[in-house]
């Protein structure tokens, strides 16, 4: 009861100091900027706080937190778009909400998909304000509780959905999460600096595969690749569709997915270094687990979007908790949030436990903001649908070369070198053929993103717990075992039980057919050859720096059992069985162009930034696909490449970015676009 | 309102003119990206954040000051990365602490870096502080007497690194620790104190100001010492800006087994030399040119020259001094070089205590 009238007091403080009319317009602001980068693919929160920053510092702290948590809060509402429009997650936590909403919106009912979602975003941001509010005075003793072996069993529970997630034959779902992890562990090792797969000579590969590159290479790349392959529009029907209404009943229907998923979404944006990239799709295992007629999961299951759209909202309510508590960022744009926080007013308002005492008023008014900003953008984004959705109508044939230019110009910021888009590519191609041959790209993902955290929390476990066995058996036990690592286990035991059952219900990548064996034979062999290479490198890491060692060499030695299990199957079992699905046989008939084509264009935009920078090949390429692709007459065609590349130029500008220089670039000096 | 609106129109103008020819070293509408190789909660972190706003005042054209993290391999990761970075046009700033400093001492092969090639342009002295969980606190008395015997859990980033100093210190106290390696900053070993998986834990002023202190106020936390600090001629004083805690030298004294006067003590305090009065270095990388680095000289003297900075700093990272241009090579300079004696003594200590193998 003292708790409530605390909340109650403090909320109330909160509100005298944002019902300023400054604040809402800034509040509008931060939302307007959240909705223009939620819908670029691959754009989130991260490139939105940065884009920020420049103007944060000295401003007054209520304004400052007005501008970022409108950001914030909206960026997984309106990432929907790209997601459901588009095929291509918006960012990294609206993943899962490809999976049906994209089929949906491929049969026409956009319309129904995005206000199903909208409802959801709006309600589980909601829920997430509500819960910060309570959480803030009653999680601080439970998170605090959280030692290595939480944290790392956490990360576990994250790793076991891939079970869910592998389609029908779990082991290569669980192989698929092991190259993930094993591709996470390329570059310097953490704790002895012992390099791993990479020598000196690539320094570029040092600081290992950046997550923006690996999402955009292994989502983005291969569904752009398949639709320019077929031609025609990404949605076979024009205009949104009926269903607004639809969707929202929708979701009312689903009240209950709704609620259990904001809750899931809240709860494991608690959880520090999670981060937004597994709730949506735990959110989206539930939903398949609690789902009695699973036949439509990846063709268009309504109950596929509500359950991540609720819970990816209501994240960032959750993320908060660690951010504002103890300064832990919860994801990669919290982190941000924290430095940017420093900037505001002089400095007074810092994370930590000052923001339950001096500044308990500032936190309850994030939480005003955060409730205002979800509602603010749900109405954004109903009123601006049918502006956006109209993309979708363009044969793709005009759009792709635009996104391939925005991915390639995002993937290039992360480590602005023109390697960027060499790894892009390759990792593209990986994640073509994980596609075609229906390896779960989301459980690479997976794998990718919660490599490092479990071998962090496993290396900090060990040591830990062999310190505490050498000073007495029990102190071991109780420190590995205790009660919320039991119940986080228990939990997971159950879900990949019940995940494994009720796998091969999904088919994320959809119905596909078997082929000859020797594709998918010669995949798994280049696989295992991978896998060998990697064992034997980091077999080389001599014993005093095991450390750095032990993990991938696990998780490598596992995958290798795996693979040769698969192996073995795969000779002994018929043209037919399951294992050798082939995207390409059935899609042949579909497809328009060979597949080589359509990734040569890109090829030539890669070798053509190498030579003369990323600028003029550019204008090239998108001239040259205009024209020979697009088969558009010239005028129009010139007009469009003027327009890609003052885009491009333009957004270097805003963003004050350098483009990827070539050869040309290294022996002359230019001005700045071309430079 | 109308200072957004000022501040707004004033980037983009800024934004506008860094794009038309001019020849003179104008930061407007530029980004600088100041990366610290640890992670978010230290104190490295602490330093980089109360420093990047006061830089972006100070330097030409109000450029954005962003602070980057990048953790690993107790920070030679992130130095090796720098050593990479090339001048372009003088955005890449890299900070250091004794932790990047140490294992270049020691010749450590993780170490891909070379001092010499980068050009400091600002340095800060701080200080050390050590504190035990509630139930060992209740026992300490100014000396470790009664601390002997006890088991003590240390989430320690890096043998070689500036953890070096508290490890070599505790040894000599005759405390048993048992360090947990590789992990992440200091901040992770706050947060390891906090959850209770460490019962001991140490942090530069500034991360014990900003984060720990907070625990000794609430009684879970009890501050045992400082490493203290250097006079003018070069004896160990109390820390000035924890005048009430021991420093290290006078809990040795007051225990038994441990000598000031020893071999090991000498060792100690030429680390403590190397790591703390000079701990934290802002470089530009190798190749930056001189009206580049004297624009960011000029800046931290502008901001040394504040009349309010000794009252910011002292409330952020303790009373301490800072080195800006020359003074911050020769700052550099200090921080970099150590007795040959003490260096060998310290490899050897590293192999027999650590098992870790250096030339």
């Amino acid at each position: 009861m003292d708790l409530l009238y605390t909340a109650i007091e403090a909320l109330i403080s909160a509100s005298q100091l944002i019902f300023h009319q400054e604040v809402f317009l800034f509040l509008a602001l931060g939302v307007t900027l959240g909705l223009s980068v939620g819908i670029f693919p691959g754009l989130g929160g991260i490139a939105g706080l940065s884009l920020m920053l420049p103007f944060i510092f000295g401003l007054d702290p209520i304004i400052g937190l007005a501008l970022m948590v409108g950001l914030i809060a909206v960026v997984p509402t309106s990432d929907t778009f790209a997601s459901v429009l588009m095929g291509i997650p918006g960012s990294s936590s609206s993943q899962a909400t490809v999976l049906d909403g994209f089929p949906l919106s491929k049969e026409g009912h956009a319309a129904r998909a995005l206000s199903a979602a909208f409802a959801s975003s709006l309600f589980g941001g909601l829920v997430g304000a509500l819960f910060l509010t309570v959480f803030i005075l009653v999680a601080r003793p439970v998170v605090l509780e959280f030692q290595s072996p939480e944290l790392l069993m956490v990360s576990v529970f994250g790793l076991s959905m891939v079970g869910i997630l592998a389609g029908k034959i779990p082991l290569k779902g669980v192989a698929a999460a092991g190259l993930g992890i094993m591709v996470a562990s390329i570059g310097e090792g953490p704790f002895n600096g012992e390099l791993r797969l990479v020598s000196y000579d690539v320094p570029y590969l040092l600081d290992g595969f950046k997550l923006v590159i690996v999402g955009l290479g292994i989502f983005a790349i291969p569904e752009i690749v398949a639709l320019l392959r077929q031609g025609g529009s990404i949605s076979n029907n024009p205009s949104l569709g009926s269903g607004w209404l639809t969707g929202v009943k929708d979701w009312w229907a689903h009240r209950w997915l709704s609620i259990r998923c904001s809750i899931i979404g809240v709860l494991v944006g608690v959880i520090p270094g999670l981060g937004g990239s597994v709730v949506d799709w735990i959110a989206y295992g539930h939903a398949i687990q609690t789902t009695r007629d699973k036949s439509n999961f990846g063709k268009g299951e309504i109950r596929g979007v509500i359950a991540p759209e609720s819970a990816n909202n209501a994240k960032e309510g959750g993320g908060l908790v660690p951010t504002l508590l103890f300064g832990i960022p919860g994801s990669g744009s919290m982190a941000i949030f924290i430095g940017a926080l420093a900037l505001l007013g002089s400095g007074e308002l810092e994370v930590g436990q000052s923001m339950l005492t001096d500044n308990l008023d500032y936190t309850y008014s994030i939480v005003w903001l955060l409730a205002l900003a979800n509602v603010l953008g749900t109405v954004l984004c109903i009123i601006l649908a049918p502006q956006i959705a109209r993309l979708t109508s363009i044969p793709f044939v005009l759009v792709a070369p635009f996104v391939f230019m925005i991915i390639t110009f995002a993937a290039f910021q992360s480590g602005q070198d023109v390697l960027d888009l060499v790894v892009l590519f390759c990792i593209g191609i990986l994640g073509i053929l994980m596609k075609r041959f229906d390896w779960s790209r989301p459980a690479f993902l997976i794998g990718f993103v919660l490599a490092n955290p479990v071998e962090n929390f496993s290396n900090n476990a060990y040591q830990i717990a062999n310190i505490r066995f050498d000073n007495s058996f029990g102190q071991g036990l109780d420190y590995l075992f205790g009660p919320i690592v039991i119940v986080i286990a228990i939990i997971t035991v159950i879900s990949i039980v019940v995940g494994i059952r009720q796998a091969k219900f999904i088919q994320p990548e959809g119905q596909l057919e078997t082929g000859t064996k020797r594709a998918p034979f010669l995949f798994i062999l280049g696989l295992i050859g991978f896998t060998t290479l990697f064992l034997l490198d980091i077999g080389s890491i001599p014993d005093y720096a095991w450390t750095d060692a032990v993990f991938p060499f696990v998780i490598g030695c596992t995958v290798l059992v795996i693979l040769l299990l698969l192996m073995t199957q795969m000779m002994l079992r018929p043209e037919t069985d399951a294992l050798f699905v082939d995207g390409e046989i059935q899609s042949s008939q579909a497809n328009e162009r060979p597949l080589w084509a359509t990734i040569g264009w890109f090829i030539a935009l890669l070798i053509g930034t190498s030579l003369v920078g990323f600028i003029i090949s550019l204008a090239i390429f998108l001239l040259c696909f205009f024209l020979f692709r697009a088969e558009l007459k010239w005028p129009r065609a010139l007009f469009m490449s003027v327009c890609g590349v003052c885009f491009m130029i333009f957004m270097g500008w805003i963003l004050n970015r350098e483009f990827p220089g070539g050869l040309l670039q290294f022996y002359t000096s230019l001005p700045w676009p071309l430079r | 309102m109308t200072k957004f609106r000022s501040k707004l129109l004033g980037a983009l103008a800024a934004a506008v003119l860094s794009h038309s020819a001019f020849a003179e070293v104008n930061f407007a509408g530029k980004t600088i990206e100041w990366t610290i190789p640890f992670s978010e909660t230290g104190g490295s972190a602490k330093w980089a954040n109360f420093f990047a706003p006061l830089l972006s005042e100070a330097m030409p054209g109000n450029p954005t000051v962003v602070v980057k993290f990048m953790p690993g391999a107790g920070s030679t990761k992130g130095a090796n990365w720098f050593q990479r970075q090339k001048h372009t046009d003088g955005t890449v700033m890299f900070g250091t602490s004794g932790s990047t400093q140490f294992p270049y001492l020691l010749d450590d092969p993780r170490v891909q870096y070379e001092y010499s090639d980068w050009v400091p342009v600002m340095a800060s002295g701080t200080g050390g502080v050590a504190y035990l969980n509630a139930e060992a606190g209740a026992k300490f008395d100014g000396s470790a007497n009664n601390l002997k015997g006890m088991k003590f859990i240390y989430g320690n980033q890096s043998a070689t690194g500036l953890d070096l100093v508290p490890a070599m210190a505790w040894d000599m106290l005759g405390m048993d620790v048992s360090h947990v390696m590789g992990i992440k900053g200091r901040g992770d070993g706050r947060k390891m104190f906090e959850s209770g998986e460490a019962n001991i834990d140490y942090q530069t002023s500034a991360g014990y100001l900003k984060g720990s202190k907070k625990f000794v106020d609430d009684g879970t936390a009890v501050a045992m010492m400082t490493w203290g600090a250097l006079d003018d001629d070069g004896n160990i004083v109390r820390d000035p800006t924890l005048p009430d805690l021991p420093t290290f030298k006078e809990v040795c004294e007051k225990t038994a087994g441990c000598d000031v006067n020893g071999k090991e003590f000498k060792v100690w305090k030429a680390f403590f030399i190397s790591g703390f009065p000079v701990q934290k270095l802002a470089f530009l990388p190798a190749g930056t040119p001189k009206d580049i680095a004297d624009t960011y000289a000029a800046a931290f003297q502008k901001i040394k020259n504040r009349p309010d900075f000794a009252q910011l700093a002292e409330k952020r990272l303790g009373k301490y001094p800072m080195f800006v241009g020359a003074g911050a090579q020769k700052a550099a300079n200090v921080a970099t070089d150590l007795d040959p004696d003490a260096k060998k003594w310290a490899i050897q200590y590293l192999k027999d205590r650590f098992n870790v193998s250096l030339k």
